[in-house]
């Protein structure tokens, strides 16, 4: 979708701040809700593409007027919602009386289930990697160039908007992963190979004024791409 | 509100909202706070950029492991123990004079986690996701690192699930550090590529 989240090449956001000696985390419910996104995704509540979709979908004012783990709250209190997890109504219920008084609601600190937190354990160690093998050999080498699609999907994409529609080389090829556009759907993984495009900056922003030589390296995936000299007869 | 006889410190509308799906998802048994504790503690305490700054070292001092690096990241950086979430697949970009590599996410925050620990605050920005692959000199200018025009600019955008870490230039006269007091030169933010490390006399 073509929503706030996909900032690249925007102005008006003024310049970077940088906190000195910064923490970890800046406050204890940042803690919890950090803790959120291993143990729900790890129990396949819902994908990390869905995750990223319902911050996506989160409202394009709401994106930038909130923090980053606003930002998963957000994408956990949507979907858990959605998938009937949890009760939206019981939810709201619940935040409006805590507002008013924090000790309405204990906090408990019950046992649970003693295997999630060995299952977390494991996979910070391990990960959960999306790569997936595909019989089919890549369409595209080392060296060959492509263009990027020129689409406005309504639904999730990692093709992000600066680059559509722009010539470049592939420099890697990393293999077939998980495609988010219908895995953020439950549409299926569909893996294709994805590979490190280089763009040369005046082919992405013209005549820009940053000075000097620069490129833009894009992961993307293979459906994202066409062959630069079929480009007119692809659309 | 007086029922209790006393007054809580009051909570922001976002920690109440956490609060209560803490409450809910507590009563469903879906989070523990063992394995709260599990993760908080892992990226505050083990987890961080300590650990990218071991890779870098190793492949200053040991041009067989550098090449491997550059080969498969996945696979040297876990010769070092370092691994698993938001680092399943490792490329490790390396600067030279002439080719600077700095790395950023702009549809989201993607990072290596395993390497550098969570990210700051500034590379989930707004400003820093915006302007880096659109005027890429002028935010390394504010971090302080001036780069000539002659030397190459690569914006790694990570939009898919492989992470970047850049290998910085090993500065001068580091030629009598140990491996060990090189890895305590190397920063988080060389390795992101929005600084150069410095070298020793200049880092006091």
């Amino acid at each position: 979708m073509n929503g706030i989240h996909d900032l690249g090449g925007m102005h008006g956001f003024g310049p970077v701040t940088v906190e000195a000696d910064e923490p970890v985390f800046h406050a204890d419910w940042e803690k919890t809700v950090f803790a959120g996104f291993a143990q729900l995704a790890g129990q396949g509540l819902f994908n990390l593409d869905e995750f990223r979709h319902a911050i996506e979908r989160m409202g394009n004012a709401r994106y930038l007027t909130s923090s980053y783990y606003e930002h998963w709250l957000s994408a956990y209190e949507t979907l858990l919602v959605e998938k009937g997890i949890v009760d939206g109504e019981e939810l709201r219920r619940r935040a409006s009386q805590l507002s008013e008084d924090p000790d309405a609601i204990p906090r408990p600190r019950p046992r649970g289930d003693e295997r999630l937190a060995p299952r977390v354990r494991t996979l910070i160690q391990r990960g959960a990697s999306t790569a997936r093998r595909v019989e089919a050999p890549p369409r595209f080498r080392v060296g060959d160039r492509v263009v990027t699609r020129v689409t406005n999907p309504r639904g999730h994409t990692r093709l992000p908007r600066y680059i559509r529609g722009k010539r470049g080389t592939v420099e890697m090829v990393h293999g077939a992963f998980v495609l988010p556009d219908t895995n953020s759907r439950l549409e299926g993984e569909n893996p294709q190979y994805v590979y490190s495009v280089r763009f040369e900056a005046d082919e992405v922003w013209g005549e820009h004024a940053d000075g000097g030589r620069s490129a833009i390296y894009v992961d993307l995936w293979e459906s994202y791409l066409e062959p630069a000299a079929e480009a007119g007869r692809a659309r | 509100m007086e029922r209790h006889g006393h007054h809580p410190e009051p909570i922001s509308e976002v920690e109440a909202r956490v609060r209560a799906l803490e409450s809910l998802l507590y009563e469903k048994g879906l989070i523990t706070p063992e394995a709260v504790d599990t993760l908080v503690s892992a990226y505050e305490s083990d987890i961080g950029p300590l650990n990218g700054a071991r890779v870098v070292a190793r492949a200053w001092v040991d041009p067989d492991y550098k090449r491997r690096l550059l080969e498969d990241g996945t696979r040297a950086i876990a010769e070092l123990g370092f691994g698993g979430m938001q680092g399943e697949h490792m490329v490790v970009v390396e600067n030279t004079p002439t080719v600077h590599n700095v790395v950023v996410c702009t549809l989201c925050s993607c990072y290596p986690w395993p390497v550098l620990g969570l990210p700051p605050v500034w590379y989930k920005s707004a400003p820093y996701r915006s302007r880096m692959v659109i005027e890429p000199r002028a935010v390394l200018r504010e971090f302080g690192t001036e780069i000539p025009e002659e030397v190459e600019i690569r914006v790694w955008d990570s939009s898919a699930e492989v992470r970047y870490l850049v290998l910085p230039e090993r500065p001068e006269g580091t030629e009598g550090l140990s491996e060990e007091e090189l890895a305590q030169l190397v920063t988080r933010d060389a390795m992101i590529g929005v600084a150069k490390v410095k070298a020793p006399a200049a880092a006091r």
